[in-house]
């Protein structure tokens, strides 16, 4: 069965899902939802004077800690068990889930879940279901990904995909709530269907923003505080996280916390920024029994010491998607990945195989938006053109862009033959232009003709017209 | 005495807009500079580049730095985005030892930074009764910093009406190669950009970058919309 409910086939191609997506209602809304939080974006770094000074404080600290990674995750491991937390280390997404499995196998059969990314990324729900696991989402916009039978297709905004019309019917229809598309009421119906289930549930299991080295705390930021219910309701807590989303201290985490609401949905802070530092002590009113983390590397590490590390220093605030002129136009499923946007077309190869993914690295205009939002100056169009690097030396570029590329090379390296390519192209398109311009081309150029008209090339070249003139 | 300028006018202005190539040599030469234009040049390896095939695009690259290593002054080029690839880009390319390439390299301006940053934005007498958009294309906006410069130069030419449009740094979708791969995807931008340009109402879109402006025509056109592309050069050379 597909996970991707709006979509025919997780195996297709970017070009085909793209085609799948591009005017449909999904794009529409993620158009409604990337224009709202980029607004949104722009407006809070306009209020925040000191934000340039910001990024660059908060990207050092990220780079700093990625380069000694091993480092931090030695003082993160000692001193969450010096707190009464226990440490986990999984190498792969099979090994994460096996833990985790494990753990939730132990001690009861209802799981609560506030988002996790990387959850996502190691497949965890299916496991902990076919386990025979009640697994319930309570991010709202989770819970309602969830209930579609879809997946998320924004880092932050995992139903950004979907308008409130389409939610209101799938409550409707999976809640059996009476139909209304006010998200005012819609969210009182996930409310009051969630609250029960906090309460019964045996375990709790939430994604983390970071992991904070010298006190080995959990620190997670939510705008609904169901991220504080799942951290602290449930006997046992555990939490995931990436192996590279660690920071030295709490100085250098008020910095991160500084940018990342503001890059993410231009809110000075989340609502909630949840702290957890081990487990209920004695004498202690609430919190959890047992706390686990769980730092997953899944191919991370891979990355280190290459000219990919600087992805690593990721705070997943989604700032990059929501200026992406192509996430705006085909949204996250249109990367069949768990990660999308720039961010997305770098790691995904990256982590989960160029097979599958190495053709993202193409799916960019090479815009620099990306770089412009990023709230640590990850410089992603570099990574983009380091990934096609990778790409074309295995041979696969995509479409006809390596020929075409080639050929119009070669030809530019001799004036004589440059000078007549063009001389070519212009009697060529004559017998296909109206008043300049070329509204059908054959072959790969028919991509461009299929949507615009070309302008014909020159009767004279500059370089004719300069001959002439010397 | 005159400065003495090299022009590169890049290869799309070269086959496809060698109008925007004179309007070039106008304008600078209207700034009192002499203009020399080398005819073996072609094109700065970018779309090589930009797909990943590395040796092709510095074949290119060689060519470029071995047609001026022996030329003296500033390397103009008409263009943000070829701007961008040759200053930062090209030396990776290419090994340089004796530090020739960056001696080339860094001698490269576009050509609104040299009127403005390095002439200081002479009076060039232009006029133009126009209702106007400019559109800032990515690489020069974001890559060269190239913000402050096209404006200060349009604020010169009389009767031009300049109208800004809202998202106007979003990419029109051109991308190079990109407009060929996903075609698509790179319609669909452009129609957001086409939406927006077509409520202002402007008589002529200005830019920076004719493969921009290819784009963004070959929508207009397909439209039929009565709207134009003008490169900036052509709007300052009063044409």
């Amino acid at each position: 069965m597909s996970r991707i409910s709006s979509l025919p086939s997780e195996s297709l191609d970017f070009r085909s899902r793209a085609r799948a997506l591009l005017g449909s209602e999904e794009a529409a809304a993620i158009r409604l939802g990337t224009d709202r939080f980029a607004a949104l974006r722009r407006q809070a770094e306009g209020e925040y004077p000191p934000m340039e000074k910001m990024r660059a404080r908060a990207g050092d600290i990220r780079r700093h800690t990625v380069a000694h990674l091993g480092h931090y995750v030695s003082r993160f491991v000692e001193n969450l068990e010096a707190v009464g937390g226990v440490a986990h280390i999984a190498s792969g997404a099979e090994e994460a889930c096996a833990i985790i499995g494990g753990l939730v196998g132990a001690r009861g059969s209802v799981v609560v879940k506030s988002k996790s990314m990387l959850t996502e990324e190691i497949d965890l729900n299916q496991r902990l279901e076919a386990s025979g696991h009640r697994v319930v989402e309570t991010d709202l916009g989770e819970f309602i990904v969830q209930l579609a039978g879809g997946s998320p297709s924004h880092l932050i905004a995992p139903a950004i995909h979907m308008n409130r019309a389409q939610i209101g019917r799938l409550f409707a229809d999976r809640l059996q709530a009476p139909y209304t598309d006010d998200p005012i009421v819609l969210n009182e119906i996930a409310r009051a269907y969630l609250r029960e289930i906090f309460l019964a549930a045996d375990v709790g299991i939430s994604g983390a923003n970071f992991g904070v080295a010298a006190t080995g705390s959990i620190v997670t930021v939510t705008n609904e505080g169901n991220g504080r219910f799942i951290t602290t309701a449930p006997r046992v807590h555990i939490a995931v996280l990436g192996i590279e989303r660690l920071v030295p201290s709490f100085s250098e985490m008020a910095v991160l916390l500084e940018v990342l609401a503001r890059s993410a949905t231009g809110q000075r802070l989340s609502v909630y920024t949840n702290i957890v530092t081990g487990p209920r002590l004695p004498g202690e009113p609430d919190g959890p029994e047992e706390l686990h983390v769980v730092l997953v590397d899944n191919g991370r590490s891979n990355l280190l010491g290459g000219v990919f590390e600087e992805a690593l220093s990721c705070i997943r605030c989604g700032a990059c998607l929501n200026v992406c002129p192509v996430y705006r136009e085909v949204g996250g499923h249109g990367y069949g990945s768990v990660y999308s946007g720039p961010i997305g077309a770098v790691i995904s190869p990256l982590l989960f195989g160029e097979d599958a993914f190495g053709e993202l690295a193409y799916a960019s205009t090479l815009c620099g938006a990306c770089l412009e939002a990023c709230p640590v100056g990850i410089d992603l169009p570099r990574m983009l053109i380091a990934q096609r690097r990778r790409e074309a030396l295995a041979g696969k570029i995509p479409g006809p862009a390596a020929s075409l590329a080639r050929r119009y090379s070669s030809l530019a390296t001799r004036p004589s033959r440059f000078e007549r390519l063009w001389r070519l192209a212009r009697l060529a398109t004559w017998p296909l232009a109206r008043g300049g311009f070329i509204s059908w081309l054959p072959g790969p150029g028919r991509a461009w003709t299929d949507h615009h008209v070309l302008r014909r090339p020159a009767r004279r070249s500059f370089r004719r017209t300069q001959g002439d003139r010397q | 005495m005159a400065l003495k300028v090299q022009l590169f006018v890049t290869c799309l202005i070269d086959g496809m807009f060698p109008e925007v190539g004179v309007a070039t040599t106008r304008v600078l030469e209207r700034a009192g500079c002499e203009v020399d234009y080398d005819v073996r040049q072609t094109c700065c390896g970018q779309p090589a580049f930009n797909v990943g095939l590395f040796e092709d695009a510095a074949r290119l690259a060689r060519k470029f730095v071995d047609e001026y290593s022996s030329t003296t002054g500033p390397i103009v080029v008409p263009s943000g985005s070829c701007a961008d690839m040759i200053i930062h880009h090209m030396a990776d390319l290419l090994d340089d030892a004796e530090g020739v390439v960056k001696g080339v390299t860094s001698r490269v301006v576009e050509l609104t930074s040299f009127l403005v940053d390095q002439l200081g934005n002479p009076a060039l007498g232009a006029v133009c009764a126009a209702r106007a958009v400019y559109h800032p294309s990515c690489h020069g906006l974001r890559n060269l910093g190239l913000s402050y410069q096209p404006k200060a130069l349009l604020d010169q030419v009389e009767g031009l009406e300049l109208v800004e449009i809202e998202g106007a740094s979003d990419c029109c979708g051109f991308g190079g190669l990109f407009s060929i791969e996903f075609g698509e995807v790179s319609a669909a931008i452009l129609d957001a950009k086409l939406d927006r340009i077509e409520a202002a109402g402007p008589a002529v879109i200005v830019g920076g970058d004719v493969s921009c402006l290819l784009h963004i025509e070959g929508g207009l056109k397909k439209r039929a919309l009565p709207i134009e592309v003008s490169h900036i050069s052509q709007i300052l050379a009063g044409q």
